[in-house]
């Protein structure tokens, strides 16, 4: 069952002027910003609010009723970074602090209280911190926020609100106690509805007609039944290792052994939620403030410790621990899901699903980077070099199904093609008797192929709503050693023109 | 008597192969490779997987024909669905090809390095990998350090890996399991057909440890190996024999 603690700040503001101004303690003041020509209060003390001033009066008309009040100029963002540093400072009593704005903090405070000695004691240190920092706060305890909230800032007998009492807690509370907007209070009161008790009971779809959705959802968030989402000033690393060392480590051996004992224990935890790691950064923090990171990348999601190991082994020679390092912490900055794979007992050699292919990838690529890693797939073009390409992520399509169509393209078997492709065609010389008959013999590379056999020709042509270019004729051909290549010529012959002939690969 | 002694001896052979880094193949993977035509010249009369090859290679047309071997025999060593990994300088093979040999080009991954040491750290990485089925290498340079450090690794992971070596300046001795030597031949036509034949190969065993060096003619035929001619007399390049 989740606990929530919320804080509310009576006089957040004002606090603060006092705990910078010791003397503005016993004096009443006021803040005030400009608009329209006039000043407004936005927050007054409670020496002031005494005196029956009150936010939102006009300065003018508060120093009517008090001639000596002294005004200081707002900020309109102080509150948030107040708030911040407060939430910061909270973090000791849990790691989930949120500030809820203009004046409060939500901390959840669930499995936490037992640390303090009890849910009583661990509010009491709340509220005596923060007042002896200076500040008035009222801290309350609740199953959900919206219950606590409503404690907080409308009474009620406790502090406390006793595990899945919040139905009996709310229903001596105002309206606005709810978190209402205020037009939906105003119809409420209106209506003489002063207490959530005399409608909580009333048929949803009629509140939900007369004061809409945001009304029951407010309700069900303070009853329980809907979830309330809190963003944490500190966003949750759900996978994180942290190891802080009493003496400071300097060797190359000690921060082995330090990512060993914290890759064993995080794939711990990784496998008890059947997670695996994508990404991690590996983070030392030396003693002279300064930090120094190393990362890995993992081709699928994995939480073997011995394969995250020999990946991190390459990176932590470039950790420079100087004075020395005094903490290491382990993120994994990506996980998945593990999909587990049924275990082949009987293929000795595994496909591309094989796990310890991927873990021989991360090795690789770890070291060279992931460009000089592929893999083809066929694609629909024309021209030969055109006909295959990379597959775009080397081992996702290995996951699904590495058959190996991955746009549904076949590769085409039809025709003889040459084992060994040059990347760009070669220029020959080339002797031809009659225009479409195979050549006599060719010249590459200042050596005479005597052609014995040919076979051809194949023409090609350029798609013409891709590209431009001549069509090429190709032919097989064989010399009298047993050479065997694809040599092409490309476009018609013409009497104005040699013809051009390249090579462009060989066969087996 | 002379029989039991040549039992001793052949008991023995069985013995040492194993202390040499050298398992027995199971005979049903090496018989899919369709090189049964062969067998007398490897030890224990099966193509010895999970060992290190060297090919050497003197001009294009020769590195070709050794690609063109090595297809082959991947198109067997391939067949359940087994990946390989293809270390070479820059992309020189032609993925749609493979498929004529049998390769699920698919199955195949390519990593180009320029750096020859590189080549050699990714070339062991990969022999290291129990999963691959074959393990290739375009490096022209092998030191007898190197080649031993494969050695030691597809000892573990039963591997077996091919290094092409394209015109290597020595042919230092090193810890290969066998040096192939392929040579293109004409192809062979069919009864009267006009045009390219089916390839056609010189295929040299120049070294084989505690196997007998040979050579045949081999065409690649309807996705097999075929034996053409008889085999020519066997190269002995060292006498194994010693007098005295």
């Amino acid at each position: 069952m989740p606990r929530f603690v919320t804080i509310w700040f009576r006089h957040l503001k004002t606090d603060w002027q006092s705990v910078r101004q010791p003397t503005l303690r016993s004096l009443p003041f006021v803040l005030a910003i400009p608009d329209h020509g006039r000043k407004i209060i936005t927050a007054a003390n409670p020496l002031a609010q005494q005196q029956g001033i009150e936010p939102g009066m006009v300065v003018a008309d508060a120093k009517a009723i008090f001639p000596s009040l002294k005004i200081i100029d707002d900020d309109p963002s102080l509150p948030e970074k107040l708030l911040k540093s407060i939430a910061k400072y909270c973090i000791r009593y849990t790691d989930t602090v949120a500030i809820d704005l203009p004046d409060g903090l939500i901390l959840d405070a669930t499995g936490c209280a037992h640390l303090w000695g009890g849910e009583k004691n661990y509010i009491a240190e709340i509220n005596s911190r923060l007042t002896n920092r200076g500040y008035d706060v009222r801290a309350t305890m609740a199953d959900t926020i919206g219950a606590a909230w409503a404690i907080a800032h409308y009474g009620g007998s406790s502090p406390i609100i006793e595990p899945g009492k919040q139905m009996e807690a709310l229903l001596n509370l105002p309206p606005s106690a709810l978190r209402l907007e205020p037009e939906v209070t105003d119809r409420l009161y209106k209506l003489g509805l002063r207490k959530i008790s005399q409608f909580i009971n009333m048929p949803r779809a009629a509140l939900r007609r007369r004061f809409g959705q945001h009304t029951i959802l407010r309700l069900d968030q303070a009853l329980g039944n809907a979830d309330e989402p809190i963003t944490p000033i500190i966003p949750p690393e759900p996978f994180r290792e942290r190891l802080p060392c009493l003496e400071p480590i300097v060797t190359l051996t000690g921060i082995e052994i330090a990512l060993q004992r914290m890759l064993n224990a995080q794939s711990l935890t990784l496998n008890a939620k059947g997670m695996g790691l994508r990404k991690a950064v590996f983070t030392c923090y030396r003693i002279d403030n300064k930090v120094e990171q190393v990362e890995i990348g993992t081709s699928r999601a994995t939480a073997n410790p011995k394969h995250l190991f020999k990946l991190f082994e390459e990176k932590i020679q470039t950790i420079e621990p100087a004075l020395g390092i005094e903490l290491f912490i382990l993120d994994a900055t990506r996980t998945e899901k593990i999909i587990n794979r049924q275990e082949s007992i009987w293929s000795t050699t595994g496909g591309l699903e094989d796990p310890a292919i991927a873990e021989l990838v991360d090795r690789l690529s770890n070291r060279f980077g992931s460009s000089p890693i592929k893999r083809y797939q066929p694609d629909e073009r024309h021209m030969p070099e055109n006909s295959f390409k990379p597959v775009v992520n080397l081992l996702e399509s290995m996951v699904d199904g590495s058959r190996l169509t991955v746009d549904g393209f076949q590769w085409t078997t039809d025709r003889l093609r040459p084992i060994s492709l040059l990347s760009r065609p070669e220029p020959i010389d080339v002797t031809a008797p009659i225009p479409d008959y195979p050549p006599m013999n060719f010249r590459y590379r200042n050596k005479l192929h005597k052609i014995k056999k040919a076979d051809g020709p194949e023409r090609i042509e350029p798609e013409w709503w891709i590209s431009e270019g001549r069509h090429r004729d190709y032919y097989a051909v064989e010399d009298e050693e047993g050479g065997r290549y694809w040599i092409f010529r490309a476009g018609h012959y013409a009497a104005d023109r040699s013809p051009n002939w390249f090579i462009h690969g060989y066969f087996a | 008597m002379l029989s039991a002694k040549s039992d001793i001896i052949s008991r023995l052979k069985r013995e040492i192969l194993p202390l040499e880094g050298l398992r027995a193949t199971r005979p049903e993977s090496a018989r899919g490779l369709g090189l049964d035509f062969m067998s007398e010249a490897f030890p224990q009369g099966s193509f010895p997987l999970g060992a290190v090859h060297e090919l050497i290679n003197e001009g294009a047309e020769s590195a070709i024909a050794s690609v063109g071997f090595i297809a082959g025999l991947l198109g067997g060593l391939m067949k359940n669905g087994g990946a390989t990994v293809w270390i070479g300088n820059a992309p020189t093979l032609f993925p749609p090809a493979l498929k004529t040999f049998g390769i699920n080009p698919g199955q195949v991954i390519f990593i180009d390095l320029k750096k020859e040491k590189d080549q050699l750290w990714a070339m062991e990485e990969a022999l290291k990998c129990s999963a691959l089925s074959a393990v290739i290498g375009e490096i022209p340079e092998l030191s007898f350090t190197h080649s031993r450090r494969f050695q030691l690794a597809v000892e573990q992971s039963k591997t077996t890996g091919f290094i092409l070596r394209n015109s290597p300046r020595a042919l230092t001795p090193n810890a290969c399991i066998a040096r192939w030597k392929i040579k293109p031949l004409p192809s062979i036509n069919e009864e009267g057909l006009p045009g390219l034949g089916h390839p056609a190969w010189e295929v040299s065993l120049l070294k084989i440890r505690n196997g007998r060096p040979q050579s045949w003619i081999v065409e690649w035929k309807n996705g097999k190996f075929r034996q053409v001619a008889e085999a020519a007399p066997a190269i002995i390049l060292h006498p194994t024999r010693k007098t005295g």
